[in-house]
């Protein structure tokens, strides 16, 4: 009674928790298929894929990933080697020492990343003006200072997840080697590099994410580079468009992939090894009969069970063509609209014959679920206001009269999508 | 293989800040030898093994290999192989490129290796066992496979320090007889690290006793055992009775004590304390268990010991009686199992007769269970 009580406040608990966590990502994700040119939900107008196709089509978009992905291979390569030769100090240096200097090589975590994109911007451009260089040189190049400018802090986490596994580390593995003739350098490279290889791989996936995600200080640096949170965050300025949840979701289900795929290794390896384990010498050297892909791989099942739901999305991508559907709706939206304007005029055409005192417009005749959104479009989306106003939409005309609300109209406007899709 | 080529330390010391790890010690390791070193935990084997090796630079005095000085010398340019206490097998290379991993370091083909490195599986009766991890061995493989690898380097001296620590006993009886076998095979200076007597005894040549970063004895197992050199090397090497007293006379090699409980007792001064002994100094006696015989009850004389039984064991191959012995400690007697009965005589007094030969006598000083 109590215990099963106990039971289902747990269950409960874990919904409200992972509604939390995953809730916007599949309502947004829900959006990049939906036709409305607001990301949408909830009136399920029609499944499209043409967000996904506008994606594609746009050039900042394109740019802003391409120079995102420089950034963060640049990143990578900058951060790892830093962290790593951090960790490797921090265990080489004097143990008296090794507290302070800890401090001094996580400070920069600890430090917003404004003033760092602030600090690298005015520190490079002084070293650029004390040598002499002009405003186009490399080191004032926005590749160099994003790179750099992120590195200063991403290095510290790089750092840290060297440092956890450095500390695993026998140095008398490295002794060993020496014993046995290596160089140091040999030695670094036999032994202690393989050995911090997953720590390395993994930091190395933590700095592009962090790179990849970075605003703060890529904002004050990335010059004629704007990365792909940078172009985000100046398009959802201008308004937002599901083109950007498309994104998104390609991204989650990137994501969800790489995780899969990393899951299922592991436990490949993990029953690799068992079956090492187990096998006797005749078997090992008689050819090693390794397990079924699959078999007891739950990742593994649920990456290929992914990868066939992909292929099958795509080819419905390929062929499907929701014209009908958008037009359905068009033509619905404006027979709606016809209605309401019908109505008004009937409802004017009441007041003038019964010749009272003028009235001004009515309030934009919109649809409930419209309306919230279509507020945000207005604030959002300037671009779309022109476009409503300029082509002559059919709900146009309902909305005569005050021309304030053509922003709202604007938005309902399916025809206002390519002006902000593009 | 590379014949073996002596080792000297000269005058040697270790200090760690203020702390005196090894103090003055002098040995010559015969090239070809089984050397140990044997000693308590802590008492700077480890220390002196890695300056043999290069890991560690002396602060004073010098260390030789095969005549020349290794000062400034790095441990990979040494003629020396260490085996760690711990093994250091590296856990991500395969138990074959382990082995070859010194060949690799030279740019060996992976043929030549592969070759080499199966040669070598089969010396330690691991053949096939190349592809597997070092985490999928058992621990005595492991152990044959850091042999192999530090062999594999050619050294001229291979270290070893406490390689067989881990192991249990059965397996660490055995690898005592395979290493010894090893090494007879190789005929390269072995320099062995140990805290088990039993294996010090066993498989060396000469063996270094060490206590507290000083070297007390070095002599063969005989030597240690029969004719030690310091109370502590008494008893720490073997089980040892002590009995403690002032001398009374001293004639040639034979010392009349006045012991504190078992009157006056006659023994022979251990070689290394001939003339160092004087009249109403203090002295030790050390005689083994299995050096007494039963005598008949009441007997007296200076080389008879009576006292009360207070504990008696069946061991199997030995009979043991435990008598009140001097400062708490008791007498162990180990009588050899012939087949004779064994009366009881539990609180009754016994009469022990020892050879003054196996009577030991030193100027007192610190035991090793002290
Ligand atoms: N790097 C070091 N810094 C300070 N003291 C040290 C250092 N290495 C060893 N010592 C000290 O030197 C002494 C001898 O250490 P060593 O490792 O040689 O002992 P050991 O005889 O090998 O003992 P065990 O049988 O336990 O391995 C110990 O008291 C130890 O605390
Ligand atoms: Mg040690």
């Amino acid at each position: 009674m109590n215990t099963s009580l106990i039971r289902v406040s747990v269950w409960i608990y874990l919904a409200i928790f992972f509604a939390y966590l995953l809730g916007p990502l599949v309502i947004m994700s829900a959006t990049a298929f939906n036709s409305p040119a607001f990301p949408s939900a909830t009136p399920w107008e029609c499944l499209t894929f043409d967000w996904f196709s506008a994606l594609f089509q746009d050039a900042r978009i394109l740019n802003g990933i391409k120079n995102s992905l420089i950034i963060g291979a640049g990143t990578v390569v900058l951060s790892v080697l830093m962290g790593l030769a951090g960790a490797l100090l921090l265990t080489q240096i004097w143990p008296k020492l090794r507290a302070t200097y800890y401090t001094i090589i996580i400070a920069p975590i600890l430090i917003p990343g404004v003033v760092l994109g602030i600090s690298t911007l005015v520190f490079w451009d002084r070293v650029n003006r004390m040598l002499g260089l002009g405003p186009d040189s490399a080191l004032s190049s926005g590749l160099f200072l994003t790179v750099i400018g992120q590195s200063t802090f991403i290095a510290s986490y790089c750092m840290l997840v060297l440092v956890a596994r450095l500390q695993r580390y026998d140095v008398a593995l490295t002794e060993a080697a020496l014993d046995l003739g290596a160089t140091h350098a040999q030695a670094f490279r036999k032994v202690l590099l393989p050995f911090m290889r997953p720590a390395i791989a993994s930091s190395a996936v933590l700095a592009f994410l962090a790179s990849f995600e970075n605003y703060n200080t890529t904002t004050f640096t990335f010059g004629e580079y704007p990365t792909l949170t940078i172009e985000l965050a100046q398009k959802v300025r201008y308004g937002i468009s599901p083109a950007i949840s498309s994104l998104a979701f390609i991204i989650v289900v990137l994501t969800v992939f790489a995780a899969l795929a990393n899951e299922a290794l592991i436990r490949r390896r993990e029953l690799v090894a068992a079956a090492r384990r187990k096998a006797t010498v005749a078997e090992l050297t008689g050819g090693l009969k390794l397990p079924g892909f699959l078999s007891g791989n739950t990742a593994a099942v649920l990456l290929v069970v992914m990868g066939i739901g992909t292929v099958v999305v795509l080819g419905t991508a390929a062929t499907y063509r929701p014209d009908q559907c958008i037009a359905d709706v068009r033509e619905q939206k404006r027979l709606e609209a016809e209605k309401r304007a019908e109505e008004l005029r009937a409802r004017r055409d009441a007041e003038r014959k019964e010749k009272s005192t003028a009235e001004p417009a009515a309030p934009a005749p919109s649809t409930g679920a419209g309306n919230n959104s279509g507020s945000f479009g207005n604030v959002f989306n300037p671009g779309t206001l022109q476009d409503g106003a300029t082509t002559p939409a059919p709900d146009a005309q309902g909305s005569t009269g005050s021309g304030g609300n053509s922003g709202f109209g604007g938005v309902f406007d399916p025809n206002a999508l390519q002006g902000s899709g593009n | 293989m590379s014949a073996g080529v002596g080792v000297d330390l000269e005058n040697l010391w270790i200090r760690f800040g203020d702390f005196v790890a090894v103090r003055d010690a002098n040995v010559n390791i015969k090239g070809g030898d089984f050397f140990s070193f044997l000693g308590p935990s802590g008492c700077g084997k480890t220390t002196i093994l890695r300056a043999v090796s290069g890991f560690l630079e002396p602060s004073e005095g010098n260390i030789l290999i095969g005549g020349k000085n290794m000062k400034g010398v790095g441990p990979n340019k040494r003629p020396t192989a260490l085996i760690f206490q711990n093994l250091a097998l590296f856990p991500l290379m395969k138990v074959w490129e382990n082995i070859a991993f010194s060949m690799e370091i030279k740019g060996a083909s992976a043929g030549e290796r592969r070759k080499r490195a199966d040669e070598l599986l089969e010396m330690i009766a691991l053949e096939g066992q190349g592809d597997k991890l070092p985490s999928e061995l058992s621990g005595g493989q492991r152990q044959r496979v850091a042999i192999a690898r530090a062999l594999c380097a050619e050294p001229h001296v291979l270290l070893l320090d406490e390689p067989l620590s881990a192991l249990d006993l059965k397996l660490r009886q055995h690898m005592r007889t395979e290493l010894r076998e090893i090494q007879k095979r190789v005929g390269i200076t072995f320099i062995y690290i140990t805290h088990d007597q039993g294996e010090a005894l066993t498989m060396s040549d000469s063996i270094a006793v060490m206590r507290a970063g000083v070297i007390d004895q070095i002599g063969d197992g005989k030597t240690i055992y029969n004719d030690p050199a310091t109370p502590f090397a008494a008893s720490f090497v073997g089980e040892n009775n002590v009995f403690r007293g002032k001398v009374k006379q001293v004639s040639g090699d034979r010392v009349l004590v006045q012991s504190n409980r078992s009157g006056e007792l006659l023994a022979r001064v251990s070689t290394a304390n001939v003339g160092k002994m004087k009249e109403g100094d203090s002295a030790m006696i050390f005689i083994r268990p299995e050096a007494f015989e039963l005598a008949r009850t009441g007997t007296e004389g200076d080389h008879y010991v009576s006292a009360r039984v207070v504990n008696e064991e069946f061991e199997g191959n030995v009979f043991n009686i435990f008598m009140e012995g001097d400062g708490g400690k008791e007498i162990k007697v180990s009588l050899p199992n012939h087949g004779q009965s064994f009366d009881s005589h539990k609180g009754e007094t016994m009469t022990l007769r020892y050879d003054v030969r196996n009577a030991v006598a030193m100027p007192a000083g610190v035991l090793a269970t002290e």
